[in-house]
């Protein structure tokens, strides 16, 4: 669970790219695909993104583990989408109350596709940046402030500590004779009970933990930066990429008479 | 070895230092007059309540709140309160950044990032250090603490707790401070973490000079180091005349250990060589009644999970961090298990409790345990345990209901916070007894024997460690198990409370109930006798049944 953002092991190329070009590339392709309900732009960005997964070192094993809820959401988004949208062109399935016409099977993959082609980049940047690394940039290049940037890092890693310490009172309270079985209201009040405890440990902690960064001189104005966050050469395809990607979803569905702005959507 | 450059010994002044904290009606410290010279090495010490650590954080430049200069100018209670002065080379602590720094005694909130290189040059980079010069210095700190063999991008998370503290000691000699602060930096840590920090630390101050407070009560671990023993006194105690000093006795460690060697040992502190009195066991008649019986047993706080699609979501069991473990519990008999970090001595505690599921092999309750009727348990209560004819229970703890369980196997945490139910003393002493009906006669017998009487409004949190310690043991003991299981009852406690402990453990036994103990404290089993149970570290102990499976390292301690 802790460990879980790490990026041990993983040495592939984007893991040396600058957090900030990678997020700024995702956002670019991102807007863009909002922009628009239909499948041939998504599906060209999503073709794009498939072939970049080597390169974050994602394999669709790992991005099936680690992105799976996304992808399930982008898949029933999609079929609910096919099932519910109002129907045009021939029918393929009819079951009553809701059809499948070639009309809302082609709104409901698009829906589909763009949910994917949207959920997939941030997947990509999550498996391949380390979030100092990304606190690094967004201080030093996005120039946020330190003392906000780095008290957000040193929480997260409490999230993971809180995780165990809620097992772990879980089981404390347990042994005093709390039990989490009963109606719905004992499991509710014992839920709140524990939750407390948690709560009072997590400022416990994070006391505690302000302390260790404040004697270590935390909060002051001047701060020098021991991993320079720097933009290189790789930087630049990174955008570019990002900016390719967008411009030819964006091609491909004006070319191909797709292209349906979101906003001027009409029946 | 190269001397660090740029480590300037520091010296400490303080001149009729007080300090009171916010919302406190007596000073944590008062009438303070101390004068350390520039690399000397003091152990600081003092019951309970002496202010040690305040006058730890105030030299750290970390007390008020935050906010500087709280130094009482609205004279409200409600605000900390600072006398006299307290100066490092001339100057106050808060005005110097990085000129003291500070180890403290929890390993877990020691650590800021999330890996090696990155913790140990947090505080350089604070300081304002040249980038150039940080890398150089975290490799130099790291090697000091003997750390050095591990690469930057470790991750923290798997430090064990003696290497994280080491990691803390690295991150401030990262920052050149001329003055060490050590706040009871082992006290969490098993015997081995112990001796890697302790001599860390030597290595270190032999190095750059630098000057040394430490307040730690096993005077034992420390004495060697240090060239100073200074005890303090309680600032209450000082405040009422306002002529004694909080200094009580100050001077070389031997001469101090051999004048004051009872007021120490009164005051609960470790004096080396001293091994408190404790109540000794009645020897055993005969083989207890078995109550509990594990059989190849494997154990592991992860729960088991799902695999994915490709598997066919079938169940995957975690890797256990113990397998293979056979071990009886019976009335009046004392289980120690004992073992290296990490080698899985909790989990398998409390998977013996009944409160975590076994990965692999069972645990089983006797009917001596299982049944309704044990020897001194009184009208336990059928109401709550509906659906078990005469309150009996299955032969699985794990499977009990919560309060089926505390009136058979009664679990003291390492943690007495994490079982703590409510917001006063008695309250959480009659919870167990109100919940299974039981009469609150023996609420008052423990309050009496563990020293809770006086107690008993206050909040549980408010209480001292040793008063914690006792507390829990005694809401857990309110509800008669027969069967005590406590998880390293001993960490951090002083010599007074562990007396108390051991024989107060000693008289259950002799009066039948079981107790399994996890344990790093040779003495203490010692004194409870019985067998104890001696696990392997993990990688030789772990059989590897889950394919796939990668466990979080440092789950358990």
């Amino acid at each position: 669970m802790r460990d879980a953002l790490s990026l041990r092991g993983n040495h592939a190329l984007l893991t040396r790219a600058n957090p900030l070009a990678k997020f700024t590339a995702v956002t670019l392709i991102t807007l863009v695909l909002a922009l628009s309900i239909d499948w041939v732009s998504a599906s060209v960005a999503l073709a794009f993104e498939l072939l970049l997964l080597p390169l974050a070192g994602l394999t669709l094993a790992l991005l099936w583990q680690r992105g799976w809820p996304l992808i399930l959401a982008a898949a029933l988004g999609g079929w609910s989408t096919a099932i519910l949208a109002p129907d045009a062109g021939s029918v393929l399935v009819d079951a009553g109350i809701w059809s499948i016409s070639a009309g809302s099977l082609q709104l409901g993959i698009g829906f589909m596709l763009r949910g994917l082609a949207i959920a997939l980049p941030a997947v990509l940047l999550m498996s391949c940046t380390d979030p100092t690394d990304l606190a690094d940039a967004l201080a030093q290049n996005a120039k946020l402030p330190h003392r906000f940037v780095l008290g957000t890092l040193a929480a997260m890693r409490l999230v993971g500590i809180m995780a165990e310490q809620w097992q772990t009172i879980g089981m404390a309270r347990r042994a005093r004779g709390v039990g989490s079985s009963g109606n719905p209201y004992q499991r509710f009040r014992a839920t709140l009970g524990q939750s407390f405890g948690l709560l009072v440990q997590a400022i416990r902690s994070a006391s505690r933990l302000a302390v260790t960064m404040e004697a270590r001189g935390f909060g002051g104005a001047a701060r020098t930066w021991a991993r320079p966050s720097t933009f290189s050469g790789l930087d630049a395809w990174v955008l570019l990429g990002g900016l390719g990607i967008a411009a030819a979803a964006a091609a491909a569905a004006l070319g191909a008479g797709t292209w349906n702005l979101v906003f001027l959507t009409h029946q | 070895m190269r001397s660090s450059p740029g480590v300037r010994p520091a010296a400490v002044t303080a001149r009729g230092w007080g300090w009171r904290h916010a919302g406190r009606p007596r000073p944590a410290v008062s009438g303070l007059d101390l004068d350390i010279q520039p690399g000397e090495r003091v152990l600081l010490l003092g019951p309970s309540g002496a202010g040690k650590s305040t006058l730890l954080h105030a030299l750290a430049g970390v007390l008020g709140d935050g906010a500087a200069g709280a130094s009482g100018a609205a004279g409200d209670a409600e605000d900390a309160d600072e006398t006299g002065s307290l100066l490092i080379d001339g100057a106050p602590p808060r005005a110097q950044r990085g000129r003291a720094g500070l180890v403290q005694q929890d390993p877990e909130t020691q650590v800021v990032l999330s890996r090696l290189g990155d913790d140990v040059a947090f505080g350089a980079e604070n300081l304002a250090v040249p980038a150039a010069e940080i890398w150089p210095r975290v490799r130099e700190a790291l090697d000091d603490v003997g750390l050095g063999r591990l690469p930057l991008d470790h991750p923290t998370s798997a430090l064990s707790g003696g290497q994280k503290q080491r990691l803390a000691l690295a991150g401030i000699l990262a920052m050149r401070p001329g003055l060490l602060l050590l706040d009871e930096p082992t006290a969490n840590l098993d015997p081995a973490g112990v001796l890697e920090v302790r001599d860390a630390v030597g290595r270190c101050l032999d190095k750059t000079g630098a000057t040394l407070v430490v307040v730690e009560h096993r005077v034992g671990v420390w004495k060697d180091l240090v060239d100073r023993i200074v005890v303090l006194q309680p600032g209450s105690a000082t405040d009422s005349a306002g002529l004694n000093s909080a200094v009580l006795i100050d001077g070389p460690p031997d001469r101090v250990l051999a004048e004051a060697r009872d007021m120490l040992i009164g005051a609960g502190v470790w004096v080396p060589g001293y091994v408190p009195a404790t109540r000794t066991r009645r020897p055993a008649r005969d083989a207890g009644q078995l109550l509990l019986a594990a059989e190849g047993l494997a154990v592991s706080r992860e729960r088991p999970r799902r695999a994915g699609l490709r598997d066919g979501f079938r169940t995957i069991a975690p890797r256990p961090v113990q397998a293979g473990v056979s071990v009886q519990v019976r009335t009046g008999e004392a289980l120690t298990i004992t073992g290296p970090n990490g080698a899985g001595k909790s989990t398998l505690a409390l998977t013996l409790a009944g409160l975590l599921r076994p990965v692999a092999g069972t645990v089983s309750a006797a009917p001596a345990l299982s049944g309704g009727a044990s020897g001194h348990a009184r009208g336990r209560s059928a109401g709550h345990s509906p659906g078990h004819i005469g309150g009996g229970a299955g032969t699985d703890p794990y499977r009990w209901k919560a309060q089926q369980l505390i009136a058979r196997i009664g679990t003291v945490f390492q943690e007495p916070e994490h079982q703590f139910v409510t917001g006063r003393v008695l309250d959480e002493l009659m919870f167990g007894p109100r919940h299974l009906g039981y009469g609150e006669d023996r609420v008052d017998e423990l309050l009496e024997r563990l020293r809770l009487t006086e107690l008993v409004d206050a909040n549980p949190y408010t209480l001292s460690g040793g008063e914690k310690r006792r507390l829990s043991v005694a809401t857990v003991l309110a509800a008669h198990p027969q069967v005590l299981v406590l998880d390293e009852p001993t960490f951090g406690q002083d010599a007074n409370t562990w007396a108390e402990l051991a024989s107060f453990l000693s008289e259950l036994l002799d009066a039948g109930t079981a107790v399994v103990s996890v344990t790093h404290d040779a003495e203490f089993s010692a004194v409870l006798g019985g067998t104890e149970l001696r696990l392997r570290p993990r990688e030789t102990a772990a059989a590897a049944p889950g394919p796939e499976l990668e466990l979080p390292e440092g789950a358990s301690p």
